[in-house]
Parts: structure tokens; C-alpha cells; sequence
């Protein structure tokens, strides 16, 4: 297992750190990691991406469904990224729309707006 | 003159970190690529290799995938060759646009897609033999010339 996930607390929120890639070997340890997050009750969930190495569609499917789950819950999910190369598969799938992705986990703890991102 | 690199890699999602270093320390050798093309280029076959390991996990046996990276004068191109069934080409499987109300409820899609955007050119060819992807990357950009 390629990607490592450290669960801390903050401000209410559980916080996933991910470091590794999220491809198709890496990222079903961190789906993993969420539905375990879920199962435990946690409903406001940060994951911080800033020591992942690479992200493909393997690992946008995961946090798509993050969303997803966490949404039907009445939850939110908010990432922690400022790798330029991630953000930038962020973009040119349009996932920047859906998710919140904020550079620092101050900013995504302050994060005005729970429905629709900025 | 043409240089070529060959990997073959058991059908294992493990071995998708090793075709990436392998394509982008043999794209790296092309002093005309920029760093930002060869992190295209490294994620558009990660896409295309992940895509034969999964056809390859539906099927028996013990499938390899087959990797060939040519590098010429003004452009990097890159073979992934698997045995499985390939792309429903006549389906486009793209999950919609990020406005649909149901964009969450679709996890998979966006390899294809992503394909399509960082190389400059793609060519897929899928028969009941297997499948084929082909991606290039110029060293002087080209998208206009994405199909």
C-alpha cells in the first residue's frame, strides 16, 4: 500500500492526511480510510492532499464519491491542496466546480459557503 | 533517429508507479520536452496502462501489458498494448458535465477524458485480439491536431 492516510481532529472536522499516489494501487486504501471515517460517524471531513505525489481518475472517482456519501448524510467534504500538478487535474476535469479545495487547512477549516464552492 | 524503450509488466495495479517512471525518465531524455509535457505524458499512459490492467483483471490467465515508448525528433509517442476487450468506442462513458445534478453519482469515466486532454494526439484501436492505445506528445504543442 502506496498511499498512507493519518486521521487527526480540528474545529469539529476529521482530518484525513494522505500521502502517496492515488492511482488505481493507492487509492483504494484512502476510499477505505473515508468509508472508515464515515462508519465512525464523522460527517464534516478534511482531506489533505498536499503530500500526495499524483492523482488520476481512480483517485478523482474516490473523492468524488466522498462527496457524494458524505452529502447524503447531510456531511461536507473539503480538500487541502496547493500542488500545482494535482490542481491542475483538478481544472481540466472541472472538478474544481464540484469540489472545495482550499491551499492551507486554515483556509479550509474558514471555508464560507457549505453547499456550493467559491 | 528513433529511440525506442520496451516494458512489459505483470496485470497488477502495483506496477502502474513503475510505467510511469519508466515513461517519464525516457521522455526526460528528449531535451526538447518540457517538464509539464513529460507530467502529461506520465498521466496519460498511467490512464492508458490502469485502463489494460483492469480489462486484463475481467479475463483469465496471466496477461501482460505491453509499453513502447518511441522517441523521435519532434515528439514522444507511446504504445500501451493489452489483450482485453477494449473500449466501447460508440458509448461515450464520460460522466456528464460538473453542473448535472448527477455528476456525483458517477466515480469512473474520466480516464478517456483525460487522455484526450493531455496528450496532443490519441488513437485507439480495439479489436477481439486486444487493445491498443497510442498517445504522442510533441515537443512543439500540437493540440489543435488532438482527435
Amino acid at each position: 500500500m502506496r498511499i498512507v492516510a493519518e486521521v487527526s481532529h480540528r474545529d469539529g472536522w476529521v482530518v484525513l492526511r494522505a500521502r502517496g499516489e492515488l492511482d488505481l494501487a493507492g487509492a483504494p486504501a484512502l476510499r477505505r480510510e473515508i468509508l472508515q471515517v464515515i462508519a465512525d460517524g464523522a460527517q464534516r471531513l478534511i482531506i489533505d492532499l498536499d503530500q500526495v505525489d499524483l492523482i488520476d481518475s481512480t483517485g478523482l472517482g474516490v473523492l468524488i464519491g466522498a462527496v457524494r456519501r458524505l452529502g447524503l448524510s447531510g456531511g461536507e467534504l473539503r480538500l487541502v491542496c496547493s500542488v500545482p500538478r494535482l490542481l491542475q487535474v483538478f481544472a481540466i476535469t472541472l472538478l474544481d466546480r464540484i469540489l472545495v479545495i482550499e491551499p492551507t487547512l486554515d483556509a479550509a477549516l474558514a471555508h464560507v459557503g457549505t453547499d456550493q464552492p467559491s | 533517429m528513433s529511440r525506442t524503450v520496451e516494458l512489459e509488466i505483470p496485470s497488477k495495479p502495483e506496477y502502474l508507479s513503475l510505467v510511469r517512471a519508466v515513461v517519464s525518465t525516457a521522455a526526460a531524455l528528449d531535451p526538447m520536452l518540457s517538464e509539464p509535457r513529460i507530467e502529461d505524458l506520465r498521466l496519460a499512459v498511467s490512464e492508458a496502462a490502469t485502463n489494460a490492467v483492469e480489462a486484463h483483471a475481467a479475463l483469465d490467465g496471466d496477461e501482460r501489458v505491453a509499453i513502447r515508448c518511441d522517441l523521435d525528433d519532434d515528439r514522444v509517442e507511446v504504445e500501451v498494448r493489452d489483450r482485453g476487450s477494449g473500449f466501447d468506442l460508440a458509448h461515450d462513458a464520460s460522466p456528464p458535465g460538473p453542473e448535472a445534478p448527477d455528476r456525483l453519482e458517477h466515480e469512473r469515466g474520466l480516464g478517456l477524458p483525460l487522455m484526450r486532454i493531455l496528450a496532443d494526439e490519441i488513437t485507439i484501436r480495439t479489436a477481439d485480439a486486444g487493445t491498443s492505445v497510442r498517445l504522442v506528445v510533441y515537443t512543439s504543442p500540437r493540440r489543435d491536431t488532438a482527435t
